[in-house]
This record gives C-alpha cells, structure tokens and sequence, in this order.
C-alpha cells in the first residue's frame, strides 16, 4: 500500500496503556515509510497528525540518549536508529519488558536506575580510555534489562548492565571499595543469577557486552572462592 | 496493577520465555535447558511409579514391558535421550561459560552441543528402530 506522496506504508500497532485504564489495548495507524523512515520518526508523525496523547519518550535522535528503547516486533531497540523499512507489512511497537509500564511506550526506569546506582556509575575520561572502554559506551537505555528471560523471573536480580558496571569498576576501582563491589554482586540475585543467554549482549546498542562482562565477574568471584578453600588467602589479599 | 501504572508490559512470568519475537540463540538454549529440566524431572517420577509395578508381580511388570515396546513409547525414549543430551550439553557449556571459561567462544559451544545432540539423538534412533 502507499500514501498519496506515492511512499509506501506500514500498518503500526501500538501497545497503549494509560495509569487507570483497566487494561492496555493495541491500537493500529498506518503510517507513510520512506528508506530512512525510523520507528521514532513514524511514531512521532502518529503524535503530530493521528493521535496527540501517543505518549513515548524520546531526545537525541541518534542513539546517544537511550532514552526511545521500545520492543520493536519483540525485539528491544532504539526507536530513533531502527528504520522501519524492511520490518514487514505489520509493525508490533510494545514498551521496554521488564519494568511498570508508566504511559504506553514509556516505562519507569527507577528500577533499573536504582540496580546501578551503587555502582556509581564509574566513567573514565577520553584521555584515558583504553581496553576499558566498553562499558564507558553504556548509554543506560535498558534494552538489556528488558531482554534478559532471568529478569522475567526474578525482579531481584540486579540485571546486566548493573553487573557489567560492577565489573568495570572491579577492572579500574578509581578508590571504589572493591570488597564493597564484590559483596555487591555476590549474592543469589546478583552475578550468580545469570544464566548464560547472552541475549543482553545480543541487544545493547552501544556494544557494552554486558554477558561477557557477568562472567569474568564470576571468574573472579570463583577464583576467590576456591583460593579461600584452599587458604592460599582471603578475600583481603586479593589485589 | 500498581499505582505506578502497569506492573510490566511483558509481564514477569516464565511465559515471556516462550515468546519468540526478537530473541536470540542464547535464550532459546536458556529455555531448552528449563523445559528439559521439567521433562526430566517428570520422568523421573513416572519411572518410579512405573516401576513400583514390580510389586504386583512379574506378569503385570511384563504386561507393562510389551506396552513398553510400541512404536509410540520406542520413540518417547528416543526423545527422552535428546532431552538428556540436550540438558547435559548445554548445561557443560553453561557451567564452563557461567564460570568465565571459554566466555568468546560461547556461540561456538553453542554449535557444537547442538550437533553432539544431533548425533546422540541420530543414534539413537537408529539403535532403537533400526
């Protein structure tokens, strides 16, 4: 099908969901795509020219931010680098998984905030980065959140991108108590809850690999184990 | 509900592991490796009732040995070996990956348990109906 400028469209069919509304509902807007249409693009024209109480949060447009992460046909994205051609006849736009739903396409990330926040969000200067550099590219969207099936199960778990701040800290501390870390994210909710799907790493957009980072996480925490069974040391000598 | 609006769009439920949109290989090994582990944990609670058949004699055990041997059943032993191989392999490349081992070649263990499966699921059903 195609609209009267001769673009051809897609069928968008929304997640929505309003604080007091008995239960959410799908409602569908064709929308015109050209090749460089995105999802953003197209959800913002459904704002302006279909329906003005689309509620979705979005602000640098080129995946800086990690503020538009969505569930494209199921798949966590970046609505604002995730074009829409090619996606099919029948678009499926959903909310991040994982985290209350605050008004259709936007989620409350307090949670997620909070898991990283004892972190502190350790961060390097450009001067200094080097084999750390990864987890400096965390632009905090929380796809990965979203896409790990442990915290479908488990609202404790402290999650991906927590655990690959934690290890990042562990691997440049910059004063950061390491013991403090480690008892962190040693815990049956923490680094151990994960459960080697990778599927965080498969969605991050910016790279960070949080998967590999859990585990060499739990290298360590097994090495340090296993040395303190063995008393070759405790956890105090560990450098 | 909470006050804070919708508790979560997908929900926090073991469904949402069945939901296939979107997701990888890893999360699919992650899903084989819970719906195994249920399947054998079932079975091993039939085969102790089936076996408790022992107590009413050795012709009600044979009566349950020829029913045993139907098509049917032959082939629900063959999967229970996939389900084995499939639990087994993936959970080996989970303990050695889960441990820090091996971290970048997850995909290709990945691989590898999947055709190890393939074989052991092809022997055994040659050796069962062959």
């Amino acid at each position: 099908m195609s609209d009267r400028r001769g673009l051809g469209t897609v069928l968008l069919r929304v997640f929505r969901y309003r604080n007091g509304d008995g239960a959410p509902r799908y409602d569908e807007f064709r929308v015109p795509v050209g090749p460089r249409t995105t999802v953003l693009d197209a959800l913002l024209g459904v704002r302006r020219r279909q329906d003005p109480t689309l509620t979705l949060r979005h602000s640098c447009l080129h995946a800086s931010c990690g503020t538009c992460g969505m569930r494209v046909n199921g798949q966590e994205v970046l609505a604002c680098v995730t074009r829409l051609d090619g996606l099919g006849d029948r678009v499926v736009v959903e909310p991040l998984a994982g985290a209350p739903v605050v008004g259709d396409l936007v989620v409350d990330m307090e949670g997620f905030y909070g898991r990283l926040e004892p972190s502190g969000r350790p961060l390097l200067r450009a001067s200094e980065l080097a084999d750390l550099e990864r987890f400096e590219d965390c632009i905090e969207c929380g796809l990965c959140l979203s896409a790990c099936p442990v915290v479908a199960t488990d609202p404790h778990y402290l999650g991906p991108a927590a655990l690959a701040a934690a290890g990042r800290l562990l691997e440049e501390p910059r004063g950061a108590d390491r013991e403090a870390v480690l008892g962190w994210v040693d815990d049956a909710h923490g680094a151990w809850r994960c459960h080697a799907a990778f599927e965080c790493s498969e969605v991050c957009p910016a790279g960070v690999d949080p998967a590999g980072a859990i585990m060499r996480l739990r290298r360590r925490l097994l090495r340090d184990r296993l040395s303190r069974l063995a008393g070759l040391h405790d956890r105090e000598a560990r450098p | 509900m909470t006050g804070k609006g919708l508790r979560a769009a997908g929900g926090r439920h073991p469904s949402r592991w069945l939901d296939p949109r979107g997701r990888h290989l890893g999360t699919w090994a992650f899903v084989l490796n819970r719906l195994t582990g249920l399947g054998l944990v079932a079975y091993l609670y039939l085969h102790l009732i089936v076996l408790s058949t022992l107590l009413r004699g050795p012709d009600a055990w044979d009566g349950l040995v020829a029913v045993f041997r139907r098509p049917v059943f032959l082939a629900l032993d063959v999967l229970l070996v996939l389900g084995l191989a499939v639990h087994g392999l993936n959970g080996l490349r989970v303990a050695l990956v889960g441990s820090g081992l091996l971290v970048d070649r997850h995909k290709a263990l990945l691989v590898a348990a999947g055709i190890l499966v393939g074989l052991v699921g092809l022997v055994a059903a040659v050796r069962t109906f062959v």
